[in-house]
């Protein structure tokens, strides 16, 4: 087992370099370089810089060197000292403007991950048992419809829905006055009920692909032999159906896993920003608009490293729910 | 081909049968295909639209980008058949403008004596005719000055949604397509050499591929985006985004296109061709990929909604295309906030239109995967 996982963990390497030349070349990508964007402003902002003092401040901060130097500098002082830059647009460093955001992304990724797989699970098995029934119709076309609509649609109607007809206030995560309170009781009856809303919205589109593969790969395996030779046994249903396919139907459910946090990340942008919640969403967003791109790549940067790790960690669960894939 | 057969529906009369053993394949999965009901009202659905995509200028009955001042946020016209308790020939009623006394916002009301049938083939705006000949013919409309026939509403300008929204889907459907089309290149590429060669080939690009699939698409997609310098033509601007959408969109495909090829790369009649002398370009070309054909058909129309939702989501955020180009994401971004939503919900038409032609391809990608399908049911 520990094997296994150091030798997934060293193939992790090379991903992690790939996406980070991505981010790096995303940086790169816009016309101009830091000192411009840094010049404009210092400009606008009144002062006068000459040609030569642009030239100059380009050469000290090594804009001139060969780009393959410039990556090394970059990726470096972001992985020994945990430099990420500074941010233009906010005057800031990058790091300190992320790491505000990303555990709130974080928290609402996982809690909806969670909910999402607290959905699938159930329903795809009662789906299987109970094929061709009102309900199995009823959740597939659930799972059509939450594939069909836009993350952003589904926030915006949830939000207006919430606003004309239930008279609550909904986007960001307080309400007014519980902004800046300090954390009690009732500012965290107040986040829960903000948060529901972007869970809902994330856990969806996500829980209507996962039922169909649950229910297709119960589907498999609930005709197998060994289902029926359990049933011989005089084993309840509910005792053959959760010990035995259900175990082995999770498999292809774990190894997307991996897949499922790109997805989330890639809704909780746009659902952020039409929700107004303070994850990484709008940030990433403004980044991209101001072309702040230390930010932006930054940001892109960190969500994809947290979508190997997540693939990662799906590899070596799968690999100890399965033990023909551990000594495979 | 006895398997194709034996599968196949269930024919009852003798000469079905003989038409059924003497069927071309592709005549096999039309009939199978005929038998999925959702998929075939999804046919029809999205070969509708694309007609009204393509005839765009004389489907909408105004201009895109006509602003009308007198007629802002106006809520959709109802098309009525009962006018004084008699059948009707189809019409609306004129609108009366109407002042809030409160609030002084305002709204419209029905005006029950203006009766206006809606009449076929009506001149209107002009415009060209593909850039063939000018001509002001559309396909429906009100022949009256002051009134208009406003099917979804009007915007905040006084433009004519729906007259939008077929617009709209010119360049939301064709960025689809022309996005599947790069992809399918590249994955068909990418995908049928890592399949063919195996090995070494196919280790490094399952890893490129693996990488690319382990970076969130949506953020990428952005980062890509906003690169592209605002002050550019909207047409190339047009092209290079539906590029990006392919960029990180092939892989789909490719992995699809790669298992078919070592599913059927150890068939005999592979090895017959190669026993014969066929260059492996050939076999590729003129046995391998025949063979697999209607699987990728299935695949490209699956992958088409996930562009339509890319470009979608990239035009809502403003990063992708940019108004005047009227996509149904460059319309939704109107319907952006609560105040909008509440004061006309109708601003989220171009929504539902992405909603059912999302499903129509999905639909309809599923029913070509089961008539594809030999071994099916």
């Amino acid at each position: 087992m520990v094997g296994f996982i150091l030798h997934r963990a060293f193939w992790a390497i090379p991903t992690l370099i790939f996406v980070s030349l991505i981010s790096f070349f995303i940086i790169q990508l816009p016309p101009g370089d830091y000192v411009t964007a840094y010049v404009a402003q210092l400009r606008n902002g009144g002062e006068y810089v000459t040609l030569a003092q642009e030239e100059a401040l380009r050469q000290s901060m090594g804009l001139n060197d060969p780009i393959i130097v410039q990556y090394w500098r970059w990726i470096s002082d972001i992985v020994f000292r945990g430099d990420f830059g500074q941010s233009l647009e906010w005057n800031a460093p990058v790091g300190t403007l992320i790491w505000d955001r990303l555990g709130l992304t974080l928290a609402i990724s996982t809690l909806s991950m969670l909910f999402t797989w607290a959905i699938a699970i159930p329903v795809g098995v009662y789906s299987a048992t109970r094929q061709y029934s009102v309900f199995d119709y009823l959740f597939t076309v659930f799972g059509f419809l939450g594939k069909g609509i836009p993350d952003f649609l589904l926030a915006l109607v949830l939000m207006w829905i919430g606003f004309a007809y239930m008279q609550i206030d909904v986007g960001g995560l307080f309400s007014p006055e519980y902004q800046t309170a300090p954390w009690s009781f009732d500012k965290v009856i107040n986040l829960l009920s903000h948060l529901w809303i972007p869970i809902v919205v994330l856990a969806t589109g996500g829980a209507a692909g996962l039922i169909r593969v649950m229910r297709a790969n119960m589907l498999d395996e609930l005709g197998k032999p060994y289902v029926e030779t359990a049933y011989a046994q005089g084993l309840s249903e509910r005792q053959v159906v959760w010990n035995y396919p259900v175990r082995v139907a999770l498999n292809p459910f774990i190894s997307t896993v991996g897949w499922a946090l790109p997805a989330l990340f890639s809704g909780d942008v746009i659902t952020a920003v039409v929700l107004n919640l303070p994850t990484t969403g709008p940030l990433l967003l403004k980044a991209l608009q101001m072309q702040d791109m230390y930010l932006a790549g930054s940001f892109i940067l960190i969500l994809s490293v947290f979508t190997v790790i997540g693939t990662l960690v799906s590899d070596v669960l799968l690999a100890w729910s399965d033990p023909r894939i551990r000594y495979a | 081909m006895t398997d194709q057969a034996i599968n196949a529906p269930a024919a009852t009369a003798p000469a079905a049968k003989e038409n059924l053993y003497t069927a071309k394949p592709w005549t096999l999965i039309w009939w199978r295909f005929r038998r999925h009901v959702l998929a075939m009202v999804s046919l029809w659905f999205l070969a509708i639209l694309s007609l009204m995509a393509v005839f765009a200028e004389t489907v909408a009955p105004y201009d895109p980008f006509g602003i009308e001042r007198l007629l802002t946020f106006s809520p959709p016209t109802a098309v009525r058949i009962i006018h004084d308790g008699q059948l009707h020939w189809p019409f609306v009623y004129g609108l009366a403008r109407e002042r809030d006394p409160e609030t002084a916002r305002v709204t419209y009301v029905d005006d029950y004596d203006k009766v206006l049938p809606i009449k076929l083939f009506i001149s209107g705006d002009d415009y060209s005719f593909f850039g063939l000949f000018k001509t002001d013919i559309h396909l429906f409309g009100v022949e009256s000055r002051r009134d208009k026939i406003n099917l979804l509403g009007t915007d905040s300008l006084g433009r004519d949604v729906f007259s939008r929204l077929v617009h709209g889907a010119r360049v939301t459907l064709s960025a689809g397509l022309i996005g599947v089309a790069f992809a399918f290149v590249l994955g068909l590429t990418l995908g049928s050499i890592s399949g063919y060669f195996g090995g070494w080939i196919d280790a490094s690009i399952q890893r490129l591929m693996e990488f690319i699939r382990s970076v969130p698409t949506i953020p990428l997609w952005m980062g890509l985006a906003a690169a592209l310098p605002v002050a550019w033509d909207p047409i190339f601007v047009y092209v290079l985004i539906t590029l990006i959408l392919a960029l990180i969109g092939w892989t789909h495909l490719a992995r699809v296109v790669r298992g078919q090829f070592f599913a059927i790369r150890n068939e005999d009649f592979v090895l017959a061709a190669r026993l014969a002398g066929a260059s492996e370009y050939r076999i590729i070309t003129k046995h391998m990929l025949p063979s697999m054909t209607s699987y990728i058909i299935a695949a490209l129309t699956l992958a088409v909604p996930e562009m339509i939702l890319g470009e979608t989501a990239l035009s809502f955020l403003g990063l992708g295309l940019r108004p005047p180009v009227v996509s149904w994401g460059v319309l939704l971004q109107d319907a952006q906030n609560l105040r909008s939503i509440s004061l006309a919900p109708w601003l989220l038409s171009p929504g539902l239109a992405v909603v059912f032609t999302v499903l129509a391809f999905n639909f309809l990608g599923d029913g070509l995967r089961d008539a594809a399908d030999p071994y099916g049911q």
